[in-house]
C-alpha cells in the first residue's frame, strides 16, 4: 500500500544521495531547481527537488479502506526559520496540519505535549521524546525567504521505527504561493502514508450565492480546495450555474443567462477571456463537461422542450448529437479513458443513470435501486460513479461501481446534489441546501467511505463545486 | 492586484451580449437586480392600468399569466388549458406584444434536470398557444429550472405554485 519514495514530479529534479548515514547527521545541500509553470492564479515559480534519498521502513501506514480508522497521531512543529521566513515558518506548518487533520485519517498531537523542540532542520531527531507522547508521524520543515522567493523543505519521520519515511523534499516559489507549498508538503505526507494519490494542492470552482431565495444572485468563484484564496470570475448580473474545470485546470465551462437565455460559456482561467460556446437561437444549452483530453465538450441542448446530449469540438465548434429521445437526457460525464459517457435520462419514467459509448449509440442502464438517480460523475480512477439519489423525500450523495453494483449512500439530507471528485478519487464535494424560506446552500465534502463529512468554509452561501485536477 | 481589470473585462464581455435580455430576474434584465425582491414578481410599473383590457397588467391579473403543473409533470391540466385558451384569444386580439414563456420547477429536484423540466413546461405552453393560433414568431421560451421560486417555503403549498409556466409579455418587439 505504501510508497517508499516520493516520485519526482518535474523533470528538473536532481536527487542527491548523500551516503547511508542517518539524515540527521547529513548536511543538506540546497539543490533547488526552478521550474516555471503556469498556475491557476498567476504565474508562479515552483521548483521541486529531492534532498536525500534513504531507505525507509514500511511501518507508517494507513489503509483507508479499513472498516475502522484509528486516526494516526502526527506532529508538525513550526518550520525552522532559515532566514527571512517570518510568519511563514508557523503558517506553513499550520496549513500542513489542517490538511492532514482535515482528512479524518490523522490527528494532530497538541503542541503543548511536545517534549522535544526542533531547533534545526538537520539536528538529530529525539525519537524517544516523540514516542513518549504517542505521536507516530513527525514532520519537520524549514523555510527560507528573500526577495520574491521562498524555499520550503520538509522531512517525514516514522517515530516508532526511528526512521525517516521517504526522501526530504524541497519546494521553491513566490511568497504568494506559500499555501500551495504547504499543500505540496501535506500531499507528499498523505501519499506516503496512505498510498493514495494526493489532492490538497487543488482548486475548486463553484457558484457563490447571495440574496433571498426567490432572487438569488450568483457568481462564479474559484478557491483552494480548503476554501482559501477566493477569486471571483463573474459579477452577479446574470444567473450562472454548474461550472466545470477542464482536465488540466486551464479552462472552466459554465452555464450563464448572460444573453438572457441559458447557454454554455468557456472561460480561460489565466486571461478570464470568456466566450459563448455556439449558442443556437431558440435552444438552451446546459450541463457541459470536458472530455479527458480537453478537446470535446459534452452538454445538453434543449429544442422545443426536449433535451438531448450533444458533443462539440471545442476548436471547430462542430457539433454532433449523441442521444435522440423524447425524454430528458442530461448531466453527461466522460469515463477517464474517454471511451464512454455516463448520463442521466428519464426515458424509463424517472431519472436513472445510463452509460453509452463516447460517440453515442445504445445506452445501458446502470442504476437499479429504488428512487431517482441523477448527476452521475465518473471517478478520476475510473472505478466508480458518484451520483445524486432522491428517495422517499430525501436526497443522498452516493457511489457505485460502473456496472451499478455495490451502491453506497454517503449522505442524507433535505437536499444534497451535484457530487465532484477530488483528483485522487477518494473524496467527494457536493452542494447541501437547507430547507425553508431562509434555506441556504453550502458545500460539503465526504470520504467515499462515508466518513469525515465536513462543511467547506466559504465567505457566504455556495453551490455547484467542481474540483480541479491536482495542480502541477 | 492584477485581477481587477480582468474581472471588469469579463463583465464587459458578458455585458455585450446582454442587450434585449429577457431575463427579468438578472441585474441586466427589465426587472433589475432588486426588482421583485421579497415577492418574486417584477414591480407593476410599466405594465399599464389593470382596468385597461389591452394592458399587460390586465393580462396578468384578469386573463391569468400562469399555469401550474403536478409534480414532475409537463402535461397541461384541464384547468391550465382553460387559462391558456384565454391567453391565446387575448394574444390574438393584442398582437403587438412579444411573448416569453418561462418554465419553472420546484426545488425538489437536481439543478440540471429541473432546467430541462422547466423547458418542457414552457414548451407545452408554447405548443398549446401555437395550436390556438398565436404566431410562433412572437414567442420564445426560457427555463429557470429551480432558480427562481415565487414562494420560498419548503412545503407542497409553495412547491405547487413554483411548478409553473408564466407567459411574460413585453411591448415593442412583437410582430
Amino acid at each position: 500500500m505504501m510508497t517508499l519514495t516520493f516520485p519526482c514530479k518535474t523533470g528538473a529534479n536532481r536527487a542527491r544521495h548523500e551516503g547511508q548515514s542517518r539524515p540527521s547527521k547529513t548536511p543538506v545541500k540546497n539543490e533547488d531547481s526552478m521550474t516555471p509553470i503556469k498556475s491557476l492564479t498567476a504565474a508562479l515559480l515552483l521548483g521541486l527537488s529531492s534532498l536525500v534519498a534513504l531507505p525507509a521502513q514500511a511501518e507508517l501506514n494507513i489503509v483507508i479502506d479499513s472498516p475502522v480508522i484509528e486516526p494516526m497521531p502526527f506532529a508538525v512543529p513550526d518550520f525552522i526559520d532559515e532566514g527571512g521566513a517570518g510568519d511563514y515558518a508557523s503558517n506553513i506548518a499550520r496549513v500542513v496540519a489542517a490538511d492532514l487533520a482535515g482528512t479524518g485519517l490523522f490527528i494532530e498531537t497538541p503542541k503543548d505535549a511536545y517534549i522535544s523542540r526542533v531547533t534545526s532542520f538537520d539536528a538529530p531527531i529525539a525519537y524517544p521524546d516523540w514516542q513518549a507522547i504517542n505521536t507516530q508521524a513527525l514532520i519537520t520543515g524549514a523555510v527560507q525567504a528573500g526577495g520574491d522567493r521562498i524555499v520550503v523543505k520538509f522531512r517525514l519521520y516514522d517515530v516508532a521505527s526511528g526512521q525517516p519515511l521517504g526522501d526530504g523534499l524541497q519546494f521553491a516559489g513566490t511568497p504568494q504561493s506559500w499555501r500551495r507549498m504547504a499543500h505540496k508538503v501535506a500531499d507528499a505526507v498523505y501519499s506516503r502514508i496512505t498510498g493514495e494519490g494526493p489532492y490538497f494542492d487543488s482548486r475548486v470552482v463553484y457558484v457563490a450565492e447571495s440574496g433571498p431565495k426567490n432572487q438569488r444572485q450568483k457568481r462564479l468563484g474559484v478557491m483552494d480546495y480548503d476554501g482559501a484564496n477566493v477569486q471571483y470570475l463573474t459579477d452577479s448580473s446574470s444567473i450562472v450555474l454548474a461550472p466545470r474545470f477542464s482536465p488540466n485546470g486551464d479552462r472552466i465551462l459554465f452555464t450563464s443567462y448572460a444573453s438572457g437565455f441559458p447557454a454554455i460559456y468557456l472561460v480561460d482561467v489565466a486571461s478570464l477571456k470568456t466566450r459563448n460556446l455556439g449558442e443556437v437561437p431558440g435552444t438552451m444549452t446546459f450541463a457541459p463537461r470536458f472530455s479527458p483530453d480537453g478537446n470535446t465538450v459534452v452538454f445538453s441542448l434543449e429544442k422545443g422542450g426536449n433535451s438531448d446530449i450533444y458533443a462539440m469540438d471545442v476548436g471547430s465548434g462542430q457539433m454532433s448529437q449523441l442521444t435522440n429521445a423524447p425524454s430528458i437526457e442530461t448531466s453527461p460525464s466522460f469515463s477517464p479513458d474517454g471511451s464512454k459517457i455516463v448520463f442521466e435520462s428519464d426515458r424509463s419514467g424517472s431519472q436513472q443513470i445510463y452509460i453509452m459509448g463516447a460517440g453515442g449509440g445504445e445506452a445501458v442502464r446502470v442504476s437499479g435501486g429504488k428512487g431517482r438517480y441523477s448527476t452521475p460523475v465518473w471517478s478520476p480512477r475510473g472505478d466508480m460513479i458518484a451520483f445524486t439519489k432522491q428517495n422517499e423525500g430525501r436526497f443522498h450523495i452516493g457511489v457505485m461501481l460502473t456496472d451499478g453494483g455495490e451502491e453506497r449512500l454517503l449522505t442524507a439530507s433535505f437536499l444534497d446534489e451535484g457530487p465532484t471528485w477530488a483528483p485522487n478519487g477518494r473524496v467527494i464535494m457536493f452542494t447541501r441546501e437547507s430547507a425553508g424560506a431562509s434555506g441556504q446552500a453550502g458545500m460539503m465534502s465526504v470520504d467515499i467511505s462515508g466518513r469525515n463529512l465536513r462543511q467547506i468554509p466559504t465567505e457566504g452561501p455556495a453551490s455547484d463545486p467542481s474540483w480541479s485536477p491536482l495542480l502541477p | 492586484m492584477t485581477m481587477l481589470p480582468k474581472i471588469v473585462l469579463l463583465v464587459a464581455a458578458l455585458g455585450l451580449t446582454a442587450c434585449k435580455n429577457p431575463d427579468r430576474y438578472g441585474a441586466n434584465g427589465p426587472g433589475g437586480a432588486n426588482g421583485g425582491a421579497g415577492a418574486g414578481y417584477v414591480d407593476t410599473n410599466g405594465l399599464g392600468d389593470p382596468s385597461d383590457p389591452r394592458s399587460i397588467a390586465y393580462f396578468n391579473q384578469s386573463v391569468g399569466d400562469r399555469v401550474l403543473f403536478p409534480i414532475d409533470q409537463s402535461t397541461l391540466t384541464a384547468e391550465a388549458r382553460g387559462v391558456l385558451a384565454g391567453q391565446a384569444s387575448w394574444l390574438q386580439t393584442n398582437k403587438d406584444y412579444a411573448i416569453i414563456v418561462e418554465g419553472h420547477a420546484d426545488e425538489q429536484g437536481t439543478r440540471e434536470y429541473n432546467l430541462a423540466l422547466g423547458a418542457r413546461r414552457a414548451a407545452a405552453v408554447q405548443d398549446f398557444l401555437i395550436a390556438q393560433g398565436v404566431a410562433p414568431s412572437r414567442m420564445r421560451t426560457i427555463s429557470y429550472g429551480k432558480e427562481r421560486p415565487i414562494e420560498v417555503c419548503s412545503d407542497e403549498a409553495c412547491y405547487s405554485k413554483n411548478r409553473r409556466a408564466v407567459t411574460v409579455l413585453s411591448m415593442g418587439a412583437g410582430a
